[in-house]
């Protein structure tokens, strides 16, 4: 029963998105404001709907319903329950309800938290994202039904989860994700409401910056959490593998980026209004690309979902709609967006451009890697893209943008004095490149660029705090009460730059200085890494919920002295009989110690162990927490809080 | 209103042609791999053979027109690929076994239970044939011509379909009213 | 997984292992390092978008095998690609081949940068021109203003 109020349930959010992107458009065009008031509480009802439809899919996925074709291809009466009800977004019909939900989310919290925007524009932009639910809505429904039966002959018991997404990274990763794709779908319906309501208010970009600065923040972490699962879950210690799946969520974190800077310039001078309506266009339709680039099977990828031509074509004939629909009103309506305001070469509207320059050069350059198999299998060429041409280009443009952020923030708007300017950058340069210098020859001497990446980091840092304590002491009544003056969209910013920082120097280590050894190990054998040994104890065998386990235990030991015991696993499940390798990782702020099992050899009495000391990795995913953070902070700030009570435009001046 | 530069036309264009590409993938199967090896001769190799004492070399695939059927005995879809290859013979194709990654016994065993469709088989126990090749799995089927050249490479299980769209043309190409 | 350049650990890597031996043999720290990168560069025919270094398939172990034989027969990275290459075609390594056709690959994003920054300074010199101190938008004069986004 619950599937088919979960199915039913998606017909009626079917309907209330087809009233919300009809009605209130009309309400708009005909000034007839009660229609316009209606897009809220449809946005409301939308969500219910959608909800309810989620708790039904989570019932049947509890009560181990497998006449439900979803359930039983995704779950097992033996799966635990926190990966039975995460099993919900573990497929291709599932995620696809989730997606649907979080945009339902997303327009209720639009509708709910806007009191603050004509309601013209709420109800422009209520009715856009209504649009775009029709859309998923239409693609559940016809082609990837989450509730659809399979009757009469049902299976006794389900097909299993796949083990590789019997973890926690299933439970949080693909939400957080997707929160951030999703949640580009406003700073998308502000665009174009923005080009369709003909004339962009001054206060636009006010009101589309915090709904996308914490989408990005939803991304960052999503994207972060996904590099982590992989490495401690694929086995092989890596974190980032150009994937085109990996590649498909990184492509609207690139764009996003550029957006919120392209943002803060229309926020603060009004400037750039068309670049930055056409980046959120961008952004989202890269994020709806992605959707595609996955489930239609064009590429390939150990990630893909589903591979079924049929769904591809019709996430194409969507994407076509959204995305040329919205690039076709924004080359017929953008010469209303032109502003006439000025600014000299040395600014920071001018350095921002140029870090929207290097941000779109760098999506480009993930999009041309991504999508040139295919243009070259048209020409009959089958050609293989990855790390080497990803890096050839990231790695240079990751230090031009770095160079470029810290006259950014140290430009005043408008107009900058380019002496102060070189003179203030010049004086935190030897400081970085000496502690660089000794920095980058930890653990040892690392080639030219790794010393380059690491003094671009700290050159980084360091301005930040320059730039703190000046401002700080700018209030004249002492540094603390100054610092706690900063507003926090400062200290955001100061953070997510910081975070990037540590990013940097977190890949730089681990690309430079990771050791691997491949090793012949039994019981009792001894492998050792620089100063690290690794005795090879015991093996023993245990049973799990739903899988068999041949366990090793590793003593590890640093210069003689214990340091921890590391338990890597071989795991077959029973359900589906894959094999799972489990790999054992000390994790330290440092470094991470990994350990894992290959294949037995010599018929069991010895396995192929792959040993990994990878130094900074962990900084990877603490910088990108602490880029999330950042925006986080960023959307605290009390100019946002204040909107709560006054109206529009008496704020766009005296704060900022 | 003032006139628009035609340069905002220009996100719209680059968003088409994606989109045009995007669809001529669609239907396509990433996955299939062209052999890199059309219209080279078959790599030399010298290797025993599984049902006789003789030394198997390329010149054995020299000669007429036939097959080199890549299979093994822990290959599943060999099993099922393995009555068509027997119609096949039946009709007077010439099909050439290679022995992949297998042990002899079991093979010689297999042919006697199932069925022998091979006019020659060739023992490549540790690969190396395979890797100059470029096969990557079994079952695979190469088609061979009189001068000992590959002209076409199929991965995974021959069948009527495969045969009649993929080799079938070939054959009647290059020898009109021949083996169909 | 990235692996640019890497200075193996030259105290206690091969010297120090016991009973343990290495899978992969080889006689200098050098040829390991080789061994490594080519497996990252080198793609599995048959799995879903993995390295030598990340797969498991039979196939993947029969060109890990052959890639440390071609190491210490004295073979170049080049020559060891190629060798796949020709065997394989192209599919089976990571670095396209540069060809009039390829070639738009890095053409491309450099074009992009090119014209981008042609476009900007363009942009500038128009902004520049139409600075004038009468409007308003809160610019700063001098450095010394408080935090503000």
């Amino acid at each position: 029963m619950a599937a088919e109020i979960g199915h039913l349930s998606l017909w009626l959010a079917l309907a209330a998105a087809l009233c919300l992107s009809v009605f209130p458009l009309v309400g708009v065009q005909r000034n007839i404001l009660a229609l316009q008031w209606y897009a809220r509480p449809l946005a409301w009802v939308q969500w219910l709907a959608l909800t309810l439809s989620m708790v039904c899919l989570g019932y049947s996925f509890f009560i181990n319903d497998f006449s439900v074709a979803y359930v039983a291809n995704h779950s097992n009466s033996a799966l635990p329950v926190a990966y039975r009800l995460s099993a919900i977004w573990g497929g291709h019909e599932g995620s696809l309800l989730l997606w649907g939900w979080m945009l339902g989310g997303w327009a209720a919290m639009v509708g709910g938290l806007s009191r603050s925007v004509p309601l013209a524009m709420v109800a422009r932009v209520l009715s856009v994202m209504g649009m775009i639910s029709v859309g998923f809505l239409l693609f559940m429904l016809l082609t990837s039904n989450p509730f659809d039966r399979v009757l009469p002959w049902f299976p006794l018991d389900g097909a299993d989860l796949n083990p590789l997404l019997q973890d926690p990274g299933l439970i949080i990763h693909p939400p957080m994700l997707y929160m951030g794709y999703v949640g580009f779908s406003v700073a998308f319906a502000f665009a174009v409401a923005g080009l369709l309501a003909g004339n962009l208010d001054p206060a636009w970009a006010r009101w589309a910056r915090p709904w996308t600065t914490v989408a990005w923040s939803f991304l960052t972490v999503g994207i972060a959490l996904g590099s982590w699962w992989a490495y401690y879950e694929l086995g092989w210690g890596g974190w980032w593998f150009w994937d085109p799946v990996e590649n498909a969520s990184l492509l609207p974190w690139l764009a996003g980026t550029a957006l919120i800077h392209s943002l803060a310039v229309t926020e603060k001078r009004n400037l750039f209004r068309a670049w930055t309506v056409l980046l959120a266009i961008i952004a989202f339709s890269l994020s709806l690309l992605g959707t595609f680039l996955v489930r239609s099977g064009v590429l390939t990828s150990v990630h893909a979902f589903a591979n079924d031509p049929e769904r591809g074509a019709f996430i194409l004939g969507f994407l076509i709609v959204v995305a040329g629909g919205a690039l076709t009103l924004f080359a017929v309506r953008s010469s209303t967006l032109t502003n006439n305001k000025g600014f000299k070469p040395v600014s920071r509207e001018a350095f921002l451009l140029g870090n929207n320059l290097i941000l779109l050069t760098a999506t480009f350059v993930v999009l041309v890697g991504t999508i040139a198999p295919l243009f070259f299998e048209a020409l009959d060429l089958k050609i293989s893209i990855r790390s080497p041409y990803f890096n050839g280009f990231f790695v240079p443009l990751t230090m031009a943008l770095i160079v470029l952020m810290v006259p950014g923030v140290f430009s005043n708007w408008k107009r900058q004095d380019g002496r102060v300017l070189v003179k203030r950058m010049a004086m935190l340069a030897p400081a970085a490149v000496i502690a660089g210098w000794f920095g980058s020859r930890l653990p040892e001497p690392s080639p030219w660029q790794g010393v380059l990446a690491i003094m671009l980091a700290l050159y980084l840092v360091f301005a930040h705090v320059d730039d703190v304590v000046r401002r700080a002491r700018a209030y004249g009544q002492g540094f603390f009460t100054g610092l706690r003056k900063l507003g926090r969209a400062y200290w955001g910013m100061v953070s997510a730059h910081c975070g990037l920082a540590v990013m940097v120097a977190g890949i730089t280590l681990v690309s430079f200085h990771e050791v691997e050894r491949d090793i012949r190990m039994g019981p009792g054998d001894r492998a050792s890494i620089g100063e690290y040994d690794f005795v090879f104890d015991s093996l023993d065998n245990y049973q799990g919920p739903n899988f068999d386990s041949t366990r090793g235990h590793f003593q590890v030991s640093y210069q003689g002295e214990p340091v921890v015991i590391l338990h890597p696993e071989k795991r077959t499940y029973h359900a589906s009989g894959q094999i799972m390798t489990e790999a054992a990782i000390d994790a330290g702020f440092w470094r991470d110690l990994y350990v894992a099992m290959g294949e037995p050899l010599d018929d069991g009495n010895a396995w192929a162990v792959r040993i990994y000391f990878k130094p900074g990795i962990r900084w990877i995913w603490l910088g990108s927490l602490i880029m999330a953070f950042g925006g986080v902070l960023a959307l605290s700030d009390k100019r946002y809080r204040r909107l709560r009570f006054a109206n529009g435009e008496k704020e766009a001046t005296n704060e900022s | 209103m003032k006139a628009n530069s035609p340069w905002v036309f220009l996100p719209l264009v680059g968003f088409v042609l994606l989109a045009v590409l995007l669809a001529s993938g669609l239907g396509r199967d990433p996955q299939e791999l062209p052999s890199a090896l059309v219209g080279k001769p078959v790599p030399s190799f010298s290797l025993p053979s599984l049902m006789t004492d003789e030394t198997l070399t390329q010149d054995s695939l020299k000669g007429r027109w036939q097959l080199l059927n890549v299979w093994a005995t822990w290959c599943p879809t060999c099993y099922i690929e393995h009555p068509f290859l027997l119609e096949l013979a039946a009709r007077g194709v010439a099909i050439a076994g290679l022995n992949y990654k297998d042990e002899s016994d079991p093979a010689r065993q297999y042919l006697a239970e199932h069925g022998n469709p091979f006019t020659h088989v060739i023992v490549d126990a540790d690969g190396q044939l395979g890797l100059d090749l470029g096969v990557y799995g079994a079952p695979e089927t190469f088609l061979i011509n009189p001068d000992g050249e590959i002209v076409l490479r199929h991965a995974g299980d021959l069948n009527a379909r495969v045969w009649k769209e993929k080799f079938v043309p070939l054959l009647e190409q290059n020898q009109p009213g021949g083996e169909a | 997984m990235t692996r640019m350049l890497r200075i193996v650990f030259l105290l206690g890597i091969s010297l120090s292992a016991m009973a343990a031996t290495d899978i992969y043999q080889f006689e200098t720290p050098e040829q390991e390092q080789r061994f490594r990168v080519l497996l990252d560069e080198l793609r599995c025919p048959k799995c879903q978008n993995q390295s030598l270094a990340d797969s498991d398939a039979g196939i993947a172990q029969d060109m890990r095998a052959r890639v440390e034989i071609m190491i210490k027969e004295g073979k170049s990275n080049d020559e060891i690609v190629d060798y796949f290459v020709a065997r394989y075609g192209n599919f089976v390594s990571y670095r396209p081949p540069v060809t009039p056709t390829t070639s738009i690959l890095w053409l491309a994003p450099l074009l992009l940068l090119g014209s981008g920054a042609v476009i900007i300074v363009l942009l500038l010199r128009r902004a520049s021109a139409r600075v004038d101190d009468s409007d308003e938008g809160g610019e700063e004069s001098d450095m010394n203003q408080r935090g503000d986004r």
